[in-house]
């Protein structure tokens, strides 16, 4: 409330909505509908052919890595120790591949080029809309996309026979999970970046990410050190709850592993946030 | 009216004929640095509510950074600001509620039609569809851009950006208007519409906070206006009584060849209230041109060309902020 009189009162608000507004007042308007469906609005009037295609890159993979490679591979020993098919193996590992990459590609591609050249998020900021919402929507909208191509991925691989416990259909919630800890965290780091030749350092990062997750084949093939790396990633994580949940195998590691995305999550939550009222409220 | 009556569930609006001057802006000693650099450096003022208010002064003078400042988009290093009675700082959100934008440059979302820019740009503000939709024709309407309504925003032209721009700062029914540089890059017939519509707003009763670098429109649009240098308030008032402060009534321009107009000078001491020399021309500020110009004749000066004008706010922002070239 406004001290000075003859002034407007823009914000006359009762005590308890001003308490529940002290926190984050400045940066949140709980509006992150506003943003979610501007994205749906704009995904369906230009870029949904980006989006068909994200869908098939792991399904091609599972076809020529799965079906090819599998034929020499045979089978192989399962995360409860049984005998699974080579494609069954490397199914939820990609699918986890699959949501790390939408989550990444959305929140650090799309949301650099919104940044620095539609200057989109300058405008979302002059109205109501606090830094908050922006990055809850634009996180919301990568992981819509996620969990859209895991059901659809899901779904291939039931129809190539390679799903045998109804526990598998819990991997699309569990993509969604790791796509929330790639989105937040890629948006936060696609913050600082400047340049197109800073975005290729995350591609930089992802790469081997992907090909050395225990994707195509088990940890136990490397050396105890390079182990203590790959199991300090995200992807391995990722890689290992999916396969877990493929097959129902259940362990305390299983914990673990979703542990690592809910405290992921929190972090790239909070860095985002900070770094939007750095960038945008300075 | 329907935001407003949304807008006063949580903001009771007194009617601008309250007999107390209504400030919907006050800042006082307002400051921002950005490292070293001091872009707004304590400057004051206060706007009543339906007024036009300008910012004037050259590049860098810290007239973007107090538009920032005021939509809580930039934090002050010191000093108060309210709007509407709030700290845009601490209440951002409730006070753009209020604020209409129009940047120096277009950010209009690229990916959506120009009628679903308008829609989408006011379910940031939390208004209903039932009164967007009707409210996005209306402004359309007022934007002369109805038959571009499903059209793809980079079909438009430069001016057509700009006015779906400013249609699009109107959605949510602002009381202020923040225009940065609005009719710049526009041709002389998209600024004369765009005065046209601001015009209309002010008399509607919305607040106006205009910065621009053209003086013509800064006298057509502004009631009052500050004259803002490297960051200082240099001068405050109407144009007309800023033209009478800071200028003469009439200005003679006199060109004796660039080779003459400097050594011409000592020549013209004495006419006229204040002489002005140039490289290409000599002015003479007086408050009759005319009468000047038959003493510069029968001083036996024969200058290669004379004009009498008008004294402009050009001439005051010019004395106020020197002719040097600012980057």
């Amino acid at each position: 409330m406004s001290v000075l009189t003859g002034n407007f009162n823009a914000g006359d608000h009762s005590v308890t909505e001003a308490a529940r507004n002290r926190r984050f007042g400045p940066i949140y308007s709980r509006n992150v509908r506003a943003v979610v469906a501007r994205g749906l609005m704009a995904t369906k009037s230009s870029n949904w052919m980006v989006m068909v295609s994200g869908f098939f890159e792991p399904v091609l993979y599972l076809i020529s890595m799965g079906v090819g490679l599998g034929a020499i591979v045979g089978s192989v020993q399962g995360p409860g120790g049984q005998e699974i098919s080579y494609p069954a193996y490397i199914a939820p590992a990609l699918l986890a591949v699959s949501a790390m990459n939408g989550a990444v590609y959305d929140s650090t591609w799309n949301v650099f080029f919104k940044m620095n050249f539609a200057k989109l998020y300058q405008g979302m900021l002059y109205t109501s809309l606090g830094p908050l919402d922006v990055a809850m929507g634009e996180i919301f909208l990568a992981l819509l996309r996620g969990a859209m191509y895991a059901t659809g991925f899901t779904a291939v691989m039931g129809v190539m026979g390679l799903i045998t416990t109804p526990w598998a259909i819990l991997m699309i919630p569990a993509s969604v999970l790791i796509a929330f800890g790639f989105a937040s965290f890629g948006m936060g780091i696609t913050s600082f970046m400047k340049t197109f030749q800073q975005m290729d350092w995350i591609n930089f990062v992802m790469l081997p990410m992907f090909l050395f997750s225990a994707t195509f084949y088990p940890l136990s093939v490397y050396p105890q050190s390079i182990q203590w790396l790959i199991q300090a990633m995200p992807l391995w994580h990722g890689v290992e709850l999916l396969r877990q949940i493929s097959v129902g195998v259940f362990t305390p590691a299983t914990a673990v592993h979703i542990g690592y995305y809910l405290v992921m999550i929190a972090l790239g939550v909070l860095l985002t946030t900070s770094r939007l009222r750095k960038l945008f409220l300075k | 009216m329907r935001v407003s009556e949304l807008a006063a569930k949580e903001s009771p609006v007194t009617s601008p004929s309250d007999a107390a001057p209504q400030y919907v802006i006050t800042a006082e000693n307002l400051t921002k640095r950005y490292g070293d650099v001091t872009a707004v450096d304590g400057i004051s003022f206060r706007v009543p509510a339906g007024e036009a208010f300008g910012l004037l002064g050259p590049n860098g003078a810290g007239k973007s950074t107090t538009m920032k400042m005021i939509g809580g988009v930039s934090q002050r290093t010191s000093g108060s600001l309210s709007i509407m009675g709030l700290d845009p700082e601490q209440h951002g959100p409730e006070v753009r509620a209020h604020l209409g934008v129009v940047p120096q440059q277009d950010n209009l979302d690229e990916e959506l039609k120009v009628r679903d820019n308008l829609l989408v740009y006011g379910r940031y503000f939390g208004l209903p569809m039932s009164y967007l939709k009707p409210k996005a024709d209306e402004l359309l309407e007022f934007a002369q851009l109805t038959d571009k309504a499903k059209s793809k925003v980079d079909a438009l032209s430069g001016g057509m950006k700009r006015r779906l721009t400013i249609a699009r700062s109107l959605i949510n029914e602002p009381r202020i208007l923040l225009l940065d540089e609005p009719t710049t890059g526009l041709d002389p017939q998209a600024r004369h519409i765009l005065w046209d519509r601001l015009f209309r707003l002010k008399e509607q009763g919305v607040t106006l906070i205009l910065t621009t670098h053209y003086m013509d429109e800064a006298e057509q649009l502004c009631d009052r206006l500050i004259v803002v240098d490297k960051g200082k308030i240099m001068a405050e008032g109407s144009p007309a009584s800023l033209i009478r402060e800071y200028s003469t009534r009439e200005v003679l321009e006199l060109r004796f060849g660039s080779e003459r107009n400097a050594s011409v000078g000592a020549e013209l001491e004495g006419i006229g209230e204040r002489l002005e020399t140039l490289p290409d021309r000599v002015l003479i500020y007086a408050h009759d041109g005319e009468a000047a110009l038959e003493q510069v004749t029968a001083r036996g000066l024969r200058p290669v060309t004379s004009l009498v004008r008008r004294s402009s706010l050009e001439d005051v922002f010019l004395r106020l902020t020197g002719r040097s070239l600012v980057d």
